[in-house]
């Protein structure tokens, strides 16, 4: 696509997306008595608040870095309001992280603030929002609207707030979906003092962009997604800031070299497929990313497969296997390219199916190139009705100097949590 | 054309005496069984759609109490099984997740979960017929609409629960993927509700109870009971299931059922 049409059709939609939500809020402002909307109007507020211990086993690599033990406490609450019998809505999701050691992980976010309208066969979605795109599980590689949250935790699953206009149209074909994305969210990294960091810090401030409007250029993406018969399927094609930073070193000379991020544009089209059969899920994703330093392709493909009631219990016992491939093969470290570039993962999830929920996840990644792997257990459940107990490790390991996996092979851990949800 | 047409007419006359000749090869009870689960199954026809709140109590065999609290939406699909949309309050740690369900009378349903802390979507396999729900005493497919054609029948008499006349009518699972062999049903001869249900695992012992009380009608033609209660046998566990707020005919449709609606349900 040249690059003319292209600018012409974000224009286009902008207009129409424009269009829309201003004859949207005219519908909307249609006079009601004060009365009306009171007795219409519902509050609701959840959330959660929980304190983590992580343990490290062993000494960290950089003397700068705390040594074993890291405690934190967050705070989600989320507040909700609905009227015209929940057509119209506004959630908003403050979150906090207050963090012992790493002054980075010490953070806060607007996860959501959004206001969301309903209509028969459209919604208008503006503000603060999560948007999650995929199916597999090991590693979300077409989730590419929100920047990740990277300082939270290790699976990149925490998401920072976007914000967007979305409109989203349901059609006998398919749901569409248009996003408008202005203002980009650099993502957060470990500090000076945190683990799960490569030897240099990433420097937070400074932060250079290709596009002149740096983090102020306006983001698109359009998305289709369909479910026929026993097959979910969704394209897309995003076109913006890349939610990746390239990371180069500062200068070698200085006392403390750190990590420059750089921001490219890039245009990434994306497909997920889900083909539900039976006991069996088979998953795939794939993108193509091109940005003016980088031209590749990637895919996570693999399959889910549930025994229900084993050994004549009530526990559903899960076996999943993957496959990530990225066309850029092998980089150095330091270099831009993906961590998965032949990777296997396969991994186990026994759920219980109990009246405390208790769930118990083991995961084993391994780099078919080279020798390096990761290793996770996850177990959860609950106590009484509102409390939450996790109990996480991650070993990771690698002999190849190359590998990140390697800088990080000092920082096995062992993670306890506590959620308390209201 | 016409010897084609001619063809397909006298396909259609055999495959009608094939099914009739299959109607005729019941035996007296299982036609009777049958006709008994139609006629139930026809009274409640007409529904349209329906919301209710479902609060379920779980027992374990200390007496320890755990509370789930649901949202229900349905919607009736003529020549087909109904859609649902099931939204869960309670327990908090699971407040946003709602489940989407298409059900089929014979073909296996779609469904799709939405788990709220990742904003995610996921299409899951329907073959879990037979797991607990939500860790009750109430397997899925105890809670999936009653459907004529995922059973075979046999009707074994009458007898008398909660003081009025039942007819008792064994059911067989037409899914293998089903937890029982059998389920005995006492309906009452005068409306043909559903008061009491026997389970039968894939042993064929006794396994669970599940009872019916304090029924109400809605819109002069539906009757809902409030309260339903599960024991089971072999466990000594229990849930009870209390429904409220029951409303018909709110003029929900098919687009309160699809994947944006799930996201947003509450």
């Amino acid at each position: 696509m040249s690059f003319s049409i292209k600018k012409s059709l974000t224009k286009t939609v902008k207009l129409s997306v424009t269009a829309l939500a201003v004859s949207a809020s005219l519908l909307l402002s249609v006079p009601l008595s004060a009365n009306e909307v009171a007795s219409d109007l519902e509050f609701e507020a959840s959330g959660n608040i929980a304190v983590e211990q992580r343990y490290f086993f062993k000494e960290a690599l950089d003397p700068q870095q705390l040594s074993h033990s890291q405690t934190s406490l967050s705070v989600e609450p989320e507040l909700y309001w609905q009227w015209n019998g929940g057509d119209d809505s506004v959630i908003f999701t403050p979150f906090y992280r207050l963090d012992s050691q790493d002054s980075q992980r010490t953070h806060g976010d607007i996860r959501e603030l959004a206001y969301v309208h309903a209509s028969d066969d459209w919604e208008l979605r503006v503000g603060i929002r999560k948007e999650f795109w995929g199916v597999t599980e090991f590693q979300h590689l077409v989730d590419v609207i929100n920047q990740t949250d990277g300082v939270e935790d290790f699976d990149g699953e925490d998401k920072l707030g976007q914000q967007m206009i979305n409109l989203s149209v349901v059609n006998d074909w398919g749901i569409v979906d248009v996003f408008l994305l202005p203002g980009f969210r650099e993502r957060t990294y470990a500090g000076e003092d945190g683990r799960l960091r490569g030897p240099f810090v990433v420097d937070e401030d400074n932060v250079s962009y290709e596009s002149s409007a740096g983090q102020q250029h306006l983001d698109l993406a359009l998305r289709w997604a369909h479910s026929v018969g026993d097959f979910d399927l969704g394209a897309y094609w995003f076109h913006g800031t890349n939610r990746e930073a390239y990371l180069s070193p500062s200068s070698l000379n200085t006392s403390q070299p750190s990590l420059q991020q750089y921001y490219s544009q890039m245009d990434q089209l994306g497909v997920d497929v889900q083909a539900t059969l039976g006991d069996w899920l088979w998953k795939f994703e794939g993108i193509h990313r091109r940005t003016t330093l980088d031209d590749f392709w990637a895919t996570q493909a693999g399959f889910e497969y549930s025994f229900i009631g084993v050994f004549e219990s009530n526990v559903d016992l899960g076996l999943l296997m993957e496959h990530s491939w990225d066309s850029r093969g092998e980089v150095a470290l330091g270099a831009q390219g993906s961590l998965m570039q032949n990777d296997l993962f396969v991994g186990a999830r026994l759920a219980f199916n109990d009246m405390q929920s208790s769930e118990f996840l083991m995961g084993f990644g391994s780099d078919l190139d080279h020798n390096a792997f990761s290793f996770l257990i996850e177990a959860n459940r609950r106590f009484g009705d509102n409390l939450i107990a996790s109990f996480d490790v991650r070993l990771l390991q690698s002999n190849d100097k190359n590998d990140l996996l390697y800088t990080l092979s000092n920082d096995d851990h062992a993670q306890f949590s506590l959620a308390w949800y209201f | 054309m016409l010897t084609k047409k001619i063809l397909i007419s006298a396909i259609s006359a055999l495959s009608l005496t094939l099914a009739s000749n299959a109607v005729f090869a019941l035996s007296a009870e299982e036609q009777k069984g049958l006709d008994i689960s139609i006629e139930a199954k026809k009274r409640d026809l007409g529904w349209q759609d329906s919301t209710a709140d479902m609060l379920m109590l779980l027992r374990n065999q200390q007496g320890q109490e755990s509370i789930r609290e649901i949202k229900m939406k349905s919607l009736e699909v003529e020549n087909d099984g109904d859609k649902s949309l099931t939204i869960f309050n309670k327990p908090r740690d699971v407040k946003g997740t709602a489940f989407l369900s298409f059900s089929h009378p014979v073909d296996a349903d779609d469904q799709w979960l939405f788990l709220p802390a990742l904003k995610r979507v996921k299409r899951i396999s329907s073959r879990n017929k037979s797991g607990p729900f939500m860790g009750s005493e109430f397997a899925f497919e105890d809670l999936s609409s009653f459907e004529v054609e995922k059973y075979s029948y046999k009707y074994l008499g009458v007898e008398e629960v909660n003081g009025l006349t039942n007819f008792k009518v064994e059911q067989y699972p037409v899914d293998e993927n089903s937890g029982y062999t059998r389920r005995i049903v006492w309906l009452d001869t005068l409306e043909y509700r559903v008061h009491k249900i026997d389970f039968y695992d894939r042993k064929d012992s006794l396994l669970k109870t599940l009872t019916f009380s304090d029924y109400k009608q809605y819109l002069a033609k539906h009757w809902r009971a409030d309260k339903q209660e599960m024991i089971n046998h072999q466990n000594g566990k229990s849930t009870e299931l209390k429904w409220s707020n029951y409303n018909f005919k709110t003029g929900l449709t098919d687009s309160d059922f699809n994947r944006n609606s799930l996201k947003r349900a509450r």
